[in-house]
């Protein structure tokens, strides 16, 4: 495929990270030559520095022929507009930008065809609040990702000694809870991926992902783990787009406290948010912990632009008696040094907003992509089309698919109906399948079974 | 200053002003009660007084600047309420003093309703007209000043309230131009008054007293044509339709404004101002229910509901009419209930007291200081309806509550010294600065039996309710005449 990115900022460079390596070809636009020439240093890409929205610079990048352009530059408008010349001038098929001011959202016959041609607006802004807001509803939930519009979550979850149902095997499940439907849909044990069977043993300190309907999660997950309270008590620290975004969803449900170190900022937050306590500091002053209870805190987020002040506020935090800690950390090498360590989960905006971007991206009707693990594995919701001859899927029983080796189809909504995938389930045209990768790179094969045959017209 | 422009906008003043002396004596034609010669004389001499001010300077055309609208303000109230009181003095039978009538003409155009006439019962029909009218023109005022005049000079954080609140309130300056607001405002006045006349005639008032009442009633007056007040038609009907009109006048009337372009009641229950007058005024009804209902009082729980409601509306808004001696109730009652008024009508409205924003904000910057007692770090904004009020506008009211608090103590001990009891002293000047009427103790009836100078001494206290007291006291300052 071939995709213009206007904007070499944080999403744009991590998108371009994450499309690259897989084999599309990506051309950067920004205004800054000296983030693109570092780019260019790093990935294999071409880039042009220019103005997103000018047609000169538009074709410069390839617009004639291009297959996708994503505008995420820091403005709106620049975004908007990009997207419109791209529209009027060289017929992109696909335009993806990113709005981020709810002005313009919440009309949403700006969007249209005829007005704005956009396809896709994305707000990674939102989509890292609607991640962390989802993890604070499920208490010890490493991640809580939604299918089929939120009718299906896969639920990533750490066994620990206690829960009833570790070191037992898998198929014990059913009779532990015979009311309740799930599926494992994959292991991690040190690292590894393990494909689940009914005979395979939950160990502690395993990483479980299952599948099952939003109101049985908690079920599920009191098998695996002793359940942790629900919290009451929230703490912020950065009052950026998404802490305010954050505190703004969760101050009708929650306790909240939101840190922000910019007295003008902190006073403007203070006149948007009508329930939460706005506190001027320093999120790493422990004077201002100590003063604002932080022992009594059930989750302190991290959530400023800085990923050392992130992990080290969250450590002190955590030092301080705060029951769970999260923090925001763009670096992947950080993610990976902290995370289960004394950080409880890392939060890596890359990892939420990327899938939906790959959506659009992968052949095939693919509805939800959720990068999981860094990148490593993937969850895919594909709807099934054709019939028995023209579909590898359809009409076919889930044994009967040939899935590519490190596959699970969790599970299947049809309609409104929510099906727990086991062997004998017959998949049915428009069925959206849920499938868990384990490793990505089998994801052509995935892609390759979602395709129609020729004679499908 | 531009003494020149000012003498000509009193002396146009003035002969308006003497227009409204013509209505009385059609009333006193109708009913032949020899009071025509009176406000003849009266008529004549304020017409001649405007004119011979005007006269002169009719040509200039100077600018009125922002500080001369202070000025002008304040004359507008003193000057036309010492002509107000020429009638009453002219009147041959009524044998007033001239201090007794500049006190019932004041009264009467500051809205205050506190009379020293008994006998109202026997009193020719024109004088009686007369001072429903004088309320009714003092609403007209109040009105214009309120919404149109103040907050351009800036009382008491008026202005930035205007300015800086949300909602409704934003086009609260209802269209762009200064005369265009005052003439939709005005029509809105008049529209109440009718509503109101018609209410009461078809309660069953008579026609004359439909008009007097429904005139001081959404004046937030509180004159009555009866020494009985509304207590005189023993009638739940006049009192339910009392009730709802002093409730509506005592709102903002850019609400009404708004509510009668958009065709929408939920104009009133979005602002917070009124959410919150309507709330505080059903609260106090129902503690004095209880309380009249339970203390043995009244009896009958409905007559206690009855009674306490429209008391509390009448004291709550400022207007001071009475179905019942409420000055006898037992308890903390009348002191509760004056103590109501000191909150008094929403802002922009005919009601008098501190206005119900202003106690808001004063709530709210209170529980302020209680929260950041807590949380020392914590950024915590005062807001009215979503939207953060500056810290400018909050001091303004502190300011305003400050002078309030402490013009009401030296009012009260000039009034002690002068000889009055300290209940008396104490309710006279809440019901004259709040612009109420009838106070408690000696003054619970009338104000007949108080020394001149108290009567003065009032009179001071109600044009400074009335005006905010920031626009009198600043032409009390040195540095307003300096050049």
């Amino acid at each position: 495929m071939k995709i213009i990115i206007l904007g070499a900022g944080q999403v744009g460079t991590s998108v371009a990270d994450n499309l690259a390596s897989e084999a599309n070809d990506i051309t950067v636009v920004d205004m800054d030559a000296q983030k693109l020439e570092d780019l260019q240093d790093r990935l294999d890409l071409r880039t042009v520095t220019g103005r997103a929205s000018h047609p000169e610079v538009l074709a410069r990048a390839g617009a004639e022929d291009a297959d996708m352009i994503i505008a995420v530059t820091n403005s709106d408008e620049t975004n908007m507009v990009a997207c419109q010349v791209a529209y009027t001038l060289f017929h992109t098929p696909t335009k993806i930008a990113r709005v981020r001011a709810s002005e313009y959202l919440s009309q949403s016959a700006l969007f249209a065809q005829e007005a704005l041609p956009i396809d896709v607006l994305i707000s990674p802004e939102q989509l890292v609040k609607n991640y962390i807001e989802r993890l604070i509803e499920h208490p010890g939930a490493l991640q809580v990702l939604d299918f089929a519009q939120g009718r299906v979550s896969l639920v990533a979850v750490k066994a620990y000694y206690g829960g009833p149902l570790v070191g037992h095997e898998l198929r014990d499940l059913r009779t532990h809870m015979p009311t309740v439907e799930s599926r494992v849909a994959a292991i991690f044990r040190r690292g590894r991926a393990i494909i689940p069977e009914g005979t395979t043993v939950i160990e502690a300190d395993d990483e479980v992902f299952f599948v099952a309907a939003k109101k049985d999660i908690r079920a599920v997950m009191g098998e695996l783990r002793k359940l942790d309270r629900p919290c009451k008590r929230i703490m912020l620290a950065g009052g950026g787009n998404i802490g305010y975004r954050l505190a703004k969803s969760l101050e009708s449900r929650y306790q909240v406290k939101l840190i922000e170190h910019n007295l003008k900022t902190s006073k403007t937050l203070s006149e948007q948010l009508s329930r939460t306590i706005v506190l001027h500091g320093d999120a790493a002053d422990e004077e201002l912990l100590t003063e604002e209870n932080i022992e009594n805190c059930d989750v302190f987020c991290a959530l400023t632009n800085d990923d050392e002040a992130n992990i080290l506020s969250a450590m002190l935090a955590k030092r301080m008696g705060a029951k769970k800690v999260m923090a925001l950390i763009n670096r992947a090498a950080y993610v990976d040094l902290v995370q289960s360590g004394i950080i409880d989960i890392a939060i890596s905006p890359q990892q939420a907003t990327i899938g939906s971007l790959l959506a659009h991206i992968r052949r095939g009707d693919v509805a939800v992509v959720h990068s999981l693990r860094r990148g490593a594995a993937e969850a895919i919701e594909a709807i099934a089309h054709g019939d028995n001859k023209t579909s590898k899927v359809v009409g076919r029983t889930v044994d009967e698919v040939a899935l590519p080796p490190g596959t699970t189809i969790g599970a299947i909504v049809r309609g409104d109906e929510v099906i727990i995938a086991h062997h004998d389930v017959v998949i049915e045209e428009d069925d959206h399948v849920i499938m868990f990768l384990v490793d990505k790179n089998r994801i052509v094969d995935v892609e390759r079974l979602f395709q129609v045959g020729i004679a499908f017209l | 200053m531009q003494p020149i422009a000012i003498q000509r906008i009193l002396g146009i003043l003035l002969m308006l002003f003497s227009i409204t002396m013509l209505p009385p004596i059609f009333v006193s034609l109708i009913y032949e009660d020899g009071g025509r010669a009176a406000f003849a004389a009266a008529f004549l001499l304020t017409f001649s007084t405007g004119l011979v001010c005007w006269l002169p300077v009719h040509r200039s055309r100077r600018e009125l600047r922002l500080r001369d609208g202070f000025l002008v303000v304040v004359l507008f109230w003193t000057v036309l309420g010492l002509f107000g009181a020429l009638p009453l003095a002219l009147h041959d039978d009524l044998g007033m003093s001239f201090t007794d009538a500049a006190f019932e003409s004041i009264s009467g155009l500051t809205t205050t309703g506190a009379t020293v006439i008994t006998g109202l019962d026997q009193l020719p029909h024109s004088i009686l007209y007369y001072r429903q009218q004088l309320q009714w023109l003092g609403g007209m005022g109040i009105i214009v000043l309120a919404v149109a005049i103040l907050p351009m000079l800036g009382i008491g954080g008026m202005q930035l309230y205007r300015a800086e609140t949300p909602g409704p309130m934003k086009d609260s300056k209802l269209t762009p131009r200064i005369t265009e607001t005052a003439k939709a405002l005005w029509y809105i006045y008049l529209g109440l008054t009718v509503m109101c006349a018609l209410g009461y005639w078809l309660a069953g008032m008579n026609g004359f007293d439909a008009i007097g009442h429904s005139f001081s009633t959404i004046a937030i007056g509180g004159f009555s044509t009866h020494d009985a007040s509304i207590g005189f038609f023993d009638s739940t009907l006049i009192e339910a339709v009392a009730i709802l009109f002093m409730l509506l006048a005592g709102m903002n009337f850019a609400l009404h404004f708004i509510a009668w372009r958009s065709f929408s009641v939920v104009v009133y229950l979005k602002d917070s101002e009124a959410r919150f007058y309507l709330g505080l005024l059903l609260f106090i009804a129902l503690i004095t229910s209880a309380y009249l209902y339970f203390s043995g009082n009244i009896s009958n729980p409905m007559e206690a509901v009855e009674h306490a409601l429209f008391q509390t509306v009448s004291i709550g808004t400022t207007t001071g009419f009475t179905t019942t001696g409420y000055a006898t109730w037992p308890g903390l009652l009348p002191v509760l209930l004056l103590f109501v008024s000191f909150v008094g009508g929403c802002a922009g409205s005919t009601g008098g007291g501190m206005k119900v924003i202003r106690f808001i904000l004063l709530l709210k910057q209170g529980f302020r200081e209680l929260s950041r007692l807590v949380h020392p770090s914590a950024q915590i904004p005062v807001k009215i309806g979503n939207k953060a009020m500056p810290d400018r506008v909050i001091n303004s009211v502190w300011g305003f509550f400050s002078a309030y608090v402490a013009l009401f103590v030296i009012i009260m001990l000039i009034l002690m010294a002068l000889g009055m009891d300290q209940v008396t002293a104490f309710s006279a000047v809440a019901a004259c600065m709040n612009n109420l009427g009838p106070g408690l103790g000696d003054v619970a009836a009338h104000y007949g039996d108080i020394g001149d100078v108290a009567k003065w001494v009032l009179c001071f206290a109600m044009l400074l309710g009335r005006l905010e007291i920031f626009t009198l006291l600043v032409l009390l300052t040195p540095m307003f005449w300096r050049k």
